[in-house]
């Protein structure tokens, strides 16, 4: 009889044949009357080797992949079940470089764990950190997450535990805690990674949020582009809430937290917080003017928690191993890690923990080995589709909110999407304002009429009418958006715009293009 | 989609009533009304707006206000492409183009037959292997054109 057997059930791995792969070689296994004990896990991020087939053995799990359903016979005839040599053998898992070289705090369970399984949770340290917060008050949980040094995930980085502390001193007869967990933007995976691989990481985190503030009541706000992990997450609701570990006592002992899922319905305005609330609400995803903060006045006009969903998955970790431990990570204000997804045209693309101070140039060359088309590197966005265009030349810029903050990008969900060099820079800065005229709210003028002018007269610019009077309107007009903006989609557009103009101005101007280009 | 129910105001009441009590109720009720019948029919607008004690106007904006829900029935199919920046990193504009000549539809329209529906999505979260499609709710990665045809062929969507 052979250890247990691992093949995601992630929606990535699902997406490249993990599903098929399953299913070979459960028939297979049938066919050679061997027992399986097969656990359909989450992924270990190493999407690039996706489907990812682990075997359990007395030396530790032992990974093979890319695995195509005509690979399983081979397989099974190399004894992979003991960990048979095989060309796909890539060793001990935990021994890849890819995955040893880092730092999994927020992630540890993920792709290790049978996410539904309570027991799996609890024996890899599950519930320890809920455990620890029951046994202290509001103020001591609010001030240890203020001393972990944790920030928002979603891309603003607030302090987390000054957003609570606000909640904690506001008296109110109802308050709640609310995960935002509209992961919008593109090239950013974490969220739907550790709902589909980890899941009671976020209900643990979420009900520490609720012991912390006195909230009784619990949303998870989930686009409706993730149909998959929202029925696992549903699921494991449904389950910690059966098991009496959340409901009406938290862990049988503490207080009422009742916790619900709520899909979203494809709009990118509602990972903006008061967006979010309002949609939860029941409303269109209107922005709403602050003050009053949701903190104060939030959902239902009561003080609510909206945090990102991997700063609320974080939390229990900084009560299980201490929030020293966990400020002992990053650099400067960058306190602890930060998930990184690592996409787009590149060849090694998944989800790299890492402790702030990575430099982009680190985990784009040695993690990501360039790009995936094998053509040279051109640009890097960082941050989603509001995040700055990055060259070569700022490649050296470490993973850290003041340092981008530097040379005007920012960090946001920690999505990193690579292009090669058949980007053309001024079609990207184009579709940035078309992104935000296609999602824009319509509340405040800058964004609602701004992106469209902004996607004329990137447009004019390209086709050479009156280049520089309108390069002056272009800069004119990103930095009313910046400044007149009602929330980060309008103000933080011009962020890609006007980073593909500064770093790559050739590409706006198609008679200069062609030789630059070829001097590269 | 494939095995959506034909529009009955009936069932709709039904579904409205047990879902009215939620705090919020708008959004789960379209959902579950879209998931029930493949799309928000105009005649359940009054309908919510009764049982919420909202304006027709608050829900009629909700209805047109989210991409996800539809005012017409889709084809049989719902093939969806993501457009956002780690797609076109790795070649979904051309994707697309290649999409809609097989398809035999433009981008954000049905087929003729009411076989196809091709919509633009902005992220399925699928990054790291992209260009990504979403075919009836299912995720797949690393779409060329070769493997979108077969992906297609086997719906019988391939003329």
């Amino acid at each position: 009889m052979s250890g247990r057997i691992f093949v995601p059930i992630d929606a990535a791995a699902l997406s490249v044949g993990a599903g098929r792969v399953a299913r070979a070689i459960v028939e297979e296994a049938a066919e050679r009357g061997i027992a399986l004990d097969l656990v359909r896990n989450g992924t270990r991020g190493m999407l690039w080797l996706e489907p990812l087939v682990e075997v359990e053995t007395p030396a530790g799990r032992i990974a093979y992949g890319p695995v195509t359903p005509a690979d399983v016979s081979g397989l099974f005839d190399a004894d992979f079940l003991n960990g048979g040599a095989h060309t796909l053998s890539l060793g001990l898992t935990e021994e890849i470089p890819y995955f040893k070289r880092q730092e999994r705090l927020t992630f540890a369970r993920c792709g290790i764990v049978d996410p539904l399984s309570l027991e799996d949770y609890r024996a890899h340290g599950g519930w320890k950190g809920l455990e620890t917060a029951l046994g202290l008050t509001g103020a001591e949980i609010v001030e240890q997450v203020t001393q972990s040094g944790l920030r928002g995930r979603g891309g603003a980085g607030f302090p987390t535990g000054i957003k609570w502390r606000t909640v904690l001193n506001a008296p109110a007869d109802q308050k709640y805690v609310v995960c935002n967990a509209d992961e919008g933007d593109s090239g950013t995976f974490a969220d739907r990674m550790l709902m589909e691989g980890d899941p009671y990481a976020l209900i643990e985190g979420m009900a520490i949020a609720a012991v912390a503030v006195g909230a009784t009541l619990g949303f998870v706000y989930i686009r409706s582009e993730y149909p998959h992990a929202f029925r696992t997450f549903g699921a494991a609701i449904e389950r910690a809430t059966e098991a009496g570990l959340i409901g009406a006592s938290i862990l049988g002992t503490g207080p009422a937290f009742h916790l619900e899922a709520r899909l979203g319905a494809g709009a990118y305005i509602c990972g903006e917080e008061t967006s979010l609330l309002e949609s939860l609400e029941g409303k269109r995803g209107l922005v709403r003017f602050k003050p009053p903060l949701p903190a104060v006045e939030g959902l239902f006009g009561k003080p609510t928690i909206v945090n990102n969903l991997v700063s609320l998955a974080t939390v229990p970790v900084i009560f299980e191993k201490g929030w020293e431990a966990y400020r002992d990570f990053g650099m400067g204000r960058s306190r602890g890690t930060l998930p990184i997804q690592l996409a787009g045209n590149v060849k090694r693309g998944g989800l790299i923990e890492r402790a702030f101070g990575i430099t982009l140039r680190e985990l784009i060359e040695d993690y990501g080995q360039g790009t995936a088309s094998g053509r040279p590197f051109r640009a890097v966005q960082v941050g989603g589709p509001l995040g700055a265009y990055f060259p070569d030349a700022l490649l050296d810029t470490p993973l850290d909110y003041e340092a981008f903050a530097a040379v005007k990008g920012m960090l946001g969900h920690g999505g990193v999407v690579v292009f090669d060099d058949q980007v053309d820079l001024a079609e990207q800065a184009k579709f940035a304002m078309e992104f935000c005229a296609e999602e824009s709210c319509g509340k405040c003028t800058p964004c609602r009429i701004g992106s469209t002018r902004g996607a004329e007269v990137i447009e004019k610019i390209i086709a050479g009418e009156e280049r520089s009077k309108n390069l002056v309107l272009l800069d004119d007009l990103c930095t009313l958006m910046l400044d007149g903006s009602l929330c980060a989609l309008g103000g933080l557009t011009p962020y890609p715009v006007l980073s593909a103009l500064t770093h790559f101005p050739d590409d706006f101007d198609r008679s200069a293009a062609a030789p630059a280009r070829a001097a590269e | 989609m494939a095995h959506s129910a034909p529009f009955d105001p009936d069932i709709a009441r039904d579904v409205i009533t047990g879902l009215r009590h939620l705090p919020g109720a708008t959004l789960p009720i379209l959902h579950a009304l879209q998931d029930r019948f493949g799309y928000v029919d105009a005649a359940v607008v009054p309908l919510i707006a009764d049982a919420l004690n909202l304006s027709r106007a608050e829900i009629h904006g909700v209805v047109t206000f989210y991409h996800h829900f539809r005012q017409a029935p889709a084809g049989t199919h719902v093939i969806q492409l993501c457009r956002a920046e780690a797609c076109q990193s790795m070649g979904c504009r051309d994707l697309e183009r290649h999409a809609e000549t097989r398809l035999g539809v433009a981008m954000g329209n049905t087929r003729a037959d009411g076989r196809a529906t091709l919509e633009p999505v902005y992220c399925l979260g699928n990054c790291a292997l992209s260009p990504a499609v979403m075919i009836d709710g299912e995720l797949h990665g690393r779409v060329d054109a070769a493997r979108f045809d077969d992906l297609i062929d086997a719906l019988g969507l391939l003329p």
